[in-house]
Order: C-alpha cells, then structure tokens, then sequence
C-alpha cells in the first residue's frame, strides 16, 4: 500500500464518517434524552435530501440555491420533527418504554409512501455543490473538494454541539437528563418541553446529513432503510446518548470501511457489524458510553406483567374457529392461516423474550431464518420433510445458545444491538456461502411430502405445530423457570441476591425464544417452497417485534393477536392499494394512539382498575 | 389447484361451444407480480405502464378467444416469500390463468418454483438469473429478456477486439453481479488468453459509498474495467469516479447502462465511451418500433425504457400463445409456449423449445453525451439477437440436469 493510497483511503473514509456523524448524533441524542428507539430518523433524512434536490432547482438564487436549499431542507425536517413529537409520540409516553418504536415504525411506512407519491420511485441524482464540484490532487491522486469540506463540517458541527452541551442551560439539563432523567423531572424540570426541543435538534442534524448527501449519492426511495442501520450501530459502537462516542464510532467505521475495501472485498456487507459485535463485547456500553443507573421502579423491562387470567370463553372459540371454519373457507385464504400462524408463533417466541425476560431482541430473524435454512438444508440432503422440519427448531436453538451465550452480558438497548449484529452476521454469512446455501439466489424446493402438500392438511399440520408452541410457551411462562425470570427482569440484583443465577436463567430464554423461532421459520419454509437471505434481514427481526408490541406486551396472547392483526392488514393493504405503506402506516398510527399499550393492553388496564 | 384447472376448463369448453358476443364471457386474467415497491420500484411502473397498454390494445380489438383480458397486478415489495403469497392468491383466488412479471432475481425464482410444484405457468419478463431458464429451468417457466450470460458474452465478443489487457471489475455483491462479470471475463479470456484480472471488488447491494472504491481501483491501475453496478449505486459510482478522475484513466465496460433506466438519471452526468449493452429506443426506426414508442410516449408523456420494451413484448407473447393455444389451459398453453413466434416492434423472437428463453437480443454499443435531450445516449451499437450468443440444445441439457 502506498503513501498515497492511505491518505487518500483515510480523508475518503473521513467523509463517510461526517455525514455518519450528523445522522447518527440526532439518533443518539433522541435515544439518549427520551429513550425513543426512531426508526424513522431514516426517513427524515430521506425526506431532507428530497427537498434539497427540489428546492435547489426552483430557487431563484443562482449558485447559492444549493446551500440555501440545505439549509432550508434541514430546518422543515427540523420542523417535521416538532409536528412528530408534538402530534404523536408525546401522546404515547406514559406506555411502556419502547412502544413509541411502533410509531416510528408506522411513520417509515407513512413517510416512504408520501416520497414515492410527491416524487415518485425513479432514483434521481441532485445537483453539485457550486464551488465544490471538482477535486483537488493530493500527492498525485485526485480527491473531490466537496468530501473535502464534508470533512470540516464534522468538527464546526461537534464544536457547536459541544458549546450547546457546555456552555447553555440547555445543555447542562440535557446531559442531565441523559444521565438520569427521573432526576432531573424530580427537579422540575419541564420534561415535555426538553424533549420536544431534543427532537427537533436531532431531527435538523438528520435532515443536515440527507442534505448534504445529495451531491454525492443518488437520491432514492430506499435511502432510509439503507442509512438507519448503519446510524444505529454508530450510536451503539459510540454509546448511546454520546455525541462525542457517535463521532467516535462514526469515524472508526467510515475508516474501517474504506480500509476494508482494499483488505477483504467481499466483507462489506458485514465489517461494521462485526466491529458492533467485539466493541459490544469488550465494552458493554460502547466507546464512550456509560453503564446505566440502576432503574428505580420495578418493572425496569417494558412492562409490568400482571397475571392476565385467559379469557377462556374467547381462547375456546378461537381455537374452535380454528379448527373448524377452514374447510369452509376459499383456498387462499387458508394460506394466509398457515402464514399467521408461523408469524404468531414466532411472534410468541419473541414475547417470552422482551416481555417475560425482559429482554428485546432486534434481531429474532436469526432463530427464524436458521430454523428456515436449517431445514431447506436437510431437505436438500435428501433427508425426510418431517425430519427435516423437526430439525428446525434444534438448529435455531444451537445458534440462539451461541448468540446468547454473549448477549445475556448485555443489557437493554446493548443487548437488542448485538442480537442485531449477530442476526447480521447470520445474513452474511448465508449471502456470502453460495455453495452451501445459494447465495441470494436462495434453496428452492422446499414443498412438503405428497400426503402433506394440499393447503388444508398443511393448515392443519401448521395448526399443531405452532399452536401446540404458542401452547407450550404459555406453559414456560407460568412454569417456575417463567417466575423466576420475571423477577430476574424486574429486579436483577435482588434476583441475584435470593441466590438466582441471572445469566443462567436469562439464556436458557434466550435458547428456548430460538428454538420456538426457529419452529415457525421451518412452518413458514414448507409454506413458501424456498428460502432466502430475506428471511434473516433486519425487517423480519423488526415485524415480531412489532407484531408483540400492536397485540400487547403484557400477555402471551398478545404476540398471536398482533401477529394476526399485522398480517391481515399487511395482505388486505397490498392487494387493494397501491401506497399500501401509506394506509398500513395510519392505520397502525391509528391503533397505537387508541391503544397505547397493544390491542390486549386494554384488557389489562380493565382489570387493574 | 385442482378447482381452478376444472373451472377454467369450463369456460374455456363454454367458450369454444358457444358463439357468443364479445366480452359476454368472463374476461381471461392473467397475474403480474413485480417489485413496485423497495429495490426494484425505481424500473418498474414504466414495465407496468406499458402491460396496461399492451392489454388495453388487445381489448379494443375484440379481446382474445372473444373475451376480454384483465391483468390483476401484486407488488412483491422486492421480498421472494410475498411473491409466493400473490402467486398463491392470484392462482387460487383471482383464477388467472397464468402468473407473468418479477423484476429481481430472487424473486423470480422463487415465483419459478412454485410453479413447477403447482404446474402453474410463469412467464419471467425482466429477471436476469441464468438460473431461471437453466440449473433451475422446468417445463413451466419461459423468460423474455436475455439473461445475463447473454449479455456478458454480448460484451466479451466486442470486449476482446479491443487493446486492453488488464482488467478489473465491481459489482454489486449478488448473484447477479458476480455471474456478470463471471461469464464476461470467461469469455474475454477464451477469446484473448493474455488478458490478466488485477481487481475484483462487490460493494454491498444498495449501500456503496463509492469514494474507498473507486481509489482501491485507480491503485490497482487496470486498463480497462468491467461494472456491473446499477441504480442508486451506478450514480453514486459514476460521481465519485469522475471527480477522481477514474474515466480519464481507464476504458469502462457496462452491463445494462445503456438502458435508459441507468443512463437517463445521470442526465449530462452520464460518461462517455463506455461500451455497454442497452435499448437505443431513439434510433431504432423501424416502422413497428416507431408505432411502439409514439403510443407510449402519448400515453405515459414519458418516453420508454427498456422495461416497457420487455412489458410490451412479454405480454404481446403470451396473447400470442393463448390465441396459439385456442384456450387457457395450462397444458396447452405452455406446449403453445415452446418454440413461439411473435412478431415484436423489434423484429421477431421465438421461444426456445429446450429451455424457454427467448431469442430477444440487446444493442451493444458505446456511450455519448447528447447535449441536446441532455442525457446519454448509445453510439455505433450494434443489434445483437440471442440466438448469437445463447448456448446450443445441447449445452442445455448438461446445464438443466444438474440439479
């Protein structure tokens, strides 16, 4: 490697990591005040670079429309983020933590749909930035001059930052609130008006990172989903609520990547996570980041369980629905049954994670897509289809206890972080090991046996296998090692101290979450015939997720119910609507904001009073 | 499965028995599951504009087999499982009688094995993976658009007359991407045996942050470079390398940007010199291909890209078959399938009896700048059919049992 080539990778990767650090500062900042996990600072960002490549072709200003246009694209997403804040996540904050994610889920869907409808799908490549567009030689190689000034905006963006942080009221109550914002509310301060203002900033510095990509991406419809990844494991790599450890961490992986073109061509799809995963593991709480106080209420989880006594009159009659209503109903429709059924179950898996363990995986596709894999594999072997299907769960539950194995050091939002990188890695791996798995191109011909195909049969296979799961997950909820691991979620030390052993208890969840995962994604493979890489990408650890939370994190039931919901209004979207993100996202709006805590969170709510 | 086969059967008995006045029947569906939402939605709604044409012309004449033609389009969302699910739902609750579209690979082929179980007909328009018609080719399954093995020897065969010997390539890390370069750089060598790879690079799909690579390259100073990048990630290349001076150095080979789909985004942007394979829609003045662009351009105020070429065609070659096959029935439609002609603004193709694929060609030829449409555009192209480059009976009989 020469001189040059180094430097000129170096100052490459620098630039990367500027635009990095705008996003994921915002991210952090969000994540670190309010505990808001925003999976829609993607879209803002999104939204930015939009607005930038339309204002600077309808301002009248010359060459200095450009800045102007980013500038002014920055400020309306500043602006969004109020109307957000404001209009719909301050309305959800008394449930549970994490709950707001299905909102910024809900407003992805929204805001992908107003994009595609105001500027349609075709990528589109902005303006160059007047003045900056060419390059400059640097010890003989050229290098744009705009990445160059890219590479100043970091540091007046931290220099403000840190002057907002150190030397404002302002500041002085959000470093506080990051710390311990109970603390700080205690103190009365005005909790709604700081997290508004939180909001807006972060929102502007995603808005600032969107616009200035556009003279060196494409502007697309997929930006969003590409780019809050990639933020999220810079603000976790950096430490949550960090802005020094997001410039950090943004600058670490900017360089790694270009660093790792050069070294490993083919890892690219992978580097960032990996290098997640040993920070995670070395520094449990990320670069710069600091363990978290010790929560003061019970329940320091996502929500307090109380014990829901089933409603057994319904739970007879849906089960009774199930088994009889069928044969009557039209053929697609009993494929749309067996779907839902592997999502509920899957879904129930999740639960006994972050609702009964109390710990939330962002990255439950990995149980799902290896039990998947796991039997297409065996299949393709030649192995029996029962056999192979009874193999699914074992191969996810080998793979849980080895994720497991080092997540359960993590907690919170570190442990949902490296169950990411983990189920990323997974990805990788199955993308990159043609050979064995096919690549993307996937294992075809996975269909049950002859006796087993016809959908009504394979209904009523799936009807035992997932039902007797969710079943039995019921039963681990209730049973002593459920108990305990409740107290172990609502109270880890006093857990210890009656002479739990946490860890223990914690990934034997983890294992047995896998293993009930990995049921469903075998159900699903001999229903879709094939599998693919899809099956362990980050959306399909992001629908359970939200399945559990729209059905209600507080009781088992809630898993299936949200999982059915989510499906059913999924398929009617798309089959009647073209914008079906549009009408899929406000109706979940629509739902989180009439119940706030899950559909069956009402229930609970009832019973309480 | 069963239920449809019978019911449509029915009607097509009805049909013949009868004759009755046009559209009194119920009209002939056909499924279209393509991608118009996530990775691929950027090329797709001209595709779906140009079926929509393709069906509204053949119901002002009359329909077919005196009935009138529905397309009942699903978005895929870019994701295999929920093209499973339209299929699914298309066959059993829509009753079509045939599935057509897929825009990406996967996707393509997952719709490909389904039908093979459920012995249901797909007609792949734009899907590129050799696989389809090949090691994953069965009785059900035709393709339109020639595939990537296609147009990489498209490129090796002119590719290999010229000068320059080192080579290195960049490609999206998929299937498509690596099989691109695979089956170009195979030939160039068989053709030209000193021809030496100095650099193979596969960014991420969808995320490249250019900048790293086109360095990594210029340091591993090739003559000549192979990309088969496309959408979001061509344009954030072609920025990157301009700005790094990378056109100046090296000569550039392109899978696919000469499509408009590729080229006209980049609007002045667009480089120049590059050998590509693509749709010179502009040029082509046949009288059929002139009709073919004045009706889309009236109709969407846009002109076409090559997507609405391969919509319009495909759905002209299965109106064509079921004429051929005089009824809707699988069976029958998929022996009118083997070894069809049809008459295309481009010329005719036919489908090849041994494998489905169809012998449409792609134009090869060079970029250049027109300053006065202000995008890019194909010089001194060439036409190149498939039968040209598409392997013998033979060869895919080796390549079909393999699996």
């Amino acid at each position: 490697m020469s001189a040059s080539l180094i430097v000129i990778q170096l100052l490459s990767g620098l630039a990367h990591a500027m635009v990095l650090f705008l996003i994921s500062a915002g991210l952090s900042l969000i994540f670190g005040v309010t505990r808001i996990v925003n999976f829609a600072h993607g879209s803002l960002y999104m939204l930015a670079a939009y607005l930038t490549y339309t204002l600077t072709a309808a301002l009248p200003l010359g060459p200095a429309s450009f800045y102007v246009a980013v500038l002014l694209a920055a400020t309306t997403v500043g602006v969004v983020g109020l109307a957000v804040e404001v209009g719909l996540l301050r309305r959800v904050y008394r449930a549970p933590e994490l709950y707001q994610l299905l909102l910024t889920f809900a407003l992805v869907l929204v805001v992908a749909d107003v994009v595609r409808l105001f500027w349609g799908s075709e990528n589109k490549t902005g303006p160059a930035a007047p003045g900056l567009a060419g390059s400059v030689s640097i010890l003989g190689q050229l290098f744009p001059t705009y990445d160059l000034a890219l590479i100043a905006v970091g540091p007046v963006v931290s220099g403000g930052l840190w002057w907002l942080f150190f030397r404002t009221r302002w500041g002085i109550l959000i470093r506080a609130a990051t710390q311990d914002r109970e603390m700080v509310a205690a103190l009365g301060v005005d909790q709604a008006r700081l997290f508004t203002s939180v909001f807006v900033l972060g929102s502007f510095l995603a808005g600032l990172g969107g616009a200035l990509q556009v003279p060196r991406q494409a502007v697309t419809n997929v930006m969003d989903t590409a780019i809050i990844t990639e933020a999220f494991v810079v603000v976790v790599v950096g430490g949550m609520g960090s802005v020094p450890g997001a410039l950090l961490a943004a600058i670490v992986i900017g360089v790694v990547d270009a660093f790792g073109v050069l070294v490993l061509p083919r890892a690219s799809l992978v580097m960032m996570f990996v290098v997640m995963a040993v920070v995670l593991i070395v520094r449990p709480w990320g670069l710069l980041g600091r363990p978290e106080a010790q929560a003061r209420s019970a329940g320091g989880a996502i929500a307090v369980e109380r014990a829901l006594p089933a409603p057994r009159l319904w739970l007879a009659a849906v089960l009774a629905a199930l088994v009889l209503l069928p044969p009557l109903l039209p053929t697609f429709y009993i494929w749309v049954l067996v779907e839902i059924l592997a999502f509920a179950l899957f879904a129930a898996s999740l639960h006994l994670l972050m609702g009964t363990g109390g710990m939330v995986s962002f990255g439950h596709a990995a149980a799902f897509g290896l039990g998947a894999y796991g039997a297409a594999l065996l299949v393709r072997a030649k192995t029996p289809m029962l056999l192979a299907f009874a193999a699914a769960p074992l191969v996810a539950a080998l793979g849980a206890a080895l994720i497991g194995y080092f997540c359960v050091r993590l907690s919170s939002i570190y442990f949902a972080m490296l169950t990411l990188a983990f189920a990323q890695i997974a990805y990788a791996v199955v993308h990159q090991w043609y050979d064995v798995t096919g690549g993307d191109n996937g294992l075809l011909g996975v269909w049950p046996v002859p006796w087993l195909a016809p959908p009504l049969r394979y209904y009523y296979f799936s009807l035992l296998t997932c039902g007797g799961g969710i079943a039995l997950l019921t039963l681990i909820g209730r049973s002593p090692f459920g108990l305990t691991l409740r107290a172990v979620r609502d109270h880890a030390r006093r857990a210890e101290a009656v002479g739990v052993s946490v860890r223990a208890h914690q990934w034997l969840a983890f294992v047995v979450a896998g293993l009930f995962g990995g049921l469903a994604g075998g159900t699903f493979v001999f229903l879709k015939g094939s599998v693919f890489p899809n099956s362990l990408a980050v959306s399909m650890s992001v629908e359970p997720l939200v399945m559990v939370l729209l059905g209600g994190v507080q009781t088992v039931a809630g898993g299936p119910l949200g999982a059915a919901v989510y499906t059913i209004l999924d398929t009617a979207a798309t089959r009647y609507t073209e914008y079906w993100q549009l009408v899929l996202g406000a109706i979940l709006i629509a739902l989180v904001l009439a119940f706030p805590r899950g559909l069956l969170g009402i229930l609970a709510e009832r019973r309480r009073g | 499965m069963k239920r449809t086969r019978v019911a449509g059967g029915l009607v097509t008995t009805l049909a013949l028995a009868l004759a009755t006045p046009v559209f009194a029947q119920a009209p002939i569906k056909i499924g279209d599951i393509n991608s118009y939402s996530g990775i691929g939605a950027p090329f797709t709604g001209p595709y779906r504009a140009a079926v929509e044409m393709a069906a509204d012309e053949v119901n002002a004449k009359g329909g077919l087999l005196g009935r009138k033609v529905e397309i009942v389009f699903r978005d895929d969302k870019g994701q295999p499982a929920e093209a499973v699910k339209h299929a699914q739902e298309l066959v059993a609750g829509e009753q079509v009688v045939l599935i057509a579209g897929t825009f990406l690979s996967n996707v393509g082929l997952a719709v490909s094995d389904w039908a093979k179980q459920n012995k249901t007909l797909f007609v792949v328009a734009e899907a590129l993976t050799e696989a389809l018609t090949w090691s994953k080719g069965h009785d059900h399954v035709f393709r339109v658009r020639p595939n990537t093995y296609e147009q990489g020897r498209m490129l090796a065969e002119k590719g290999a007359k010229l000068k320059y010997v080192k080579w290195a390539a960049i490609g999206p890390n998929y299937e498509y991407g690596k099989r691109a370069w695979e089956t170009f750089r195979d030939r160039l060598k068989e053709l030209k045996p000193e021809v030496e790879v100095v650099g193979e690079h596969w960014p991420t799909l969808g995320k490249l942050e250019a900048g790293p690579f086109v360095t990594a390259i210029l340091n591993q100073n090739p003559d000549a470079l192979y990309v088969s990048l496309f959408g979001s990630d061509w344009l954030a290349f072609v920025r990157e390398a301009d700005k790094r001076g990378l056109f100046k150095k090296m000569f550039v080979v392109g899978i696919l940007l000469g499509e408009p789909e590729y080229i006209d985004p980049l609007k002045l942007e667009a480089p120049e010199g590059m050998l590509v394979t693509g749709y010179p829609w502009y040029d082509i003045s046949t009288s059929a291909h002139k009709e073919f662009v004045a009706k889309f351009t009236k109709r969407t105020d846009k002109t076409p890209v090559l997507g609405s070429l391969v919509g319009y065609i495909t759905y002209q070659s299965i109106f064509e078959a079921i004429r051929k096959a005089g009824g809707t029935d699988t069976d029958r439609l998929v022996a009118a399938f083997r070894g069809l002609r049809v008459e295309t603004p481009v010329g005719p193709i036919s489908f090849r009896a041994a494998d489905g694929q169809s012998t449409l060609g792609a134009w090869v030829g060079f970029t250049k700048v027109d300053p006065k449409r202000g995008v890019g555009i194909m010089v001194n192209y060439e036409y190149v059919p498939g039968e040209r480059v598409l392997p013998s009976d033979e060869e895919v009989k080796k390549l079909r049992a393999g699996h």
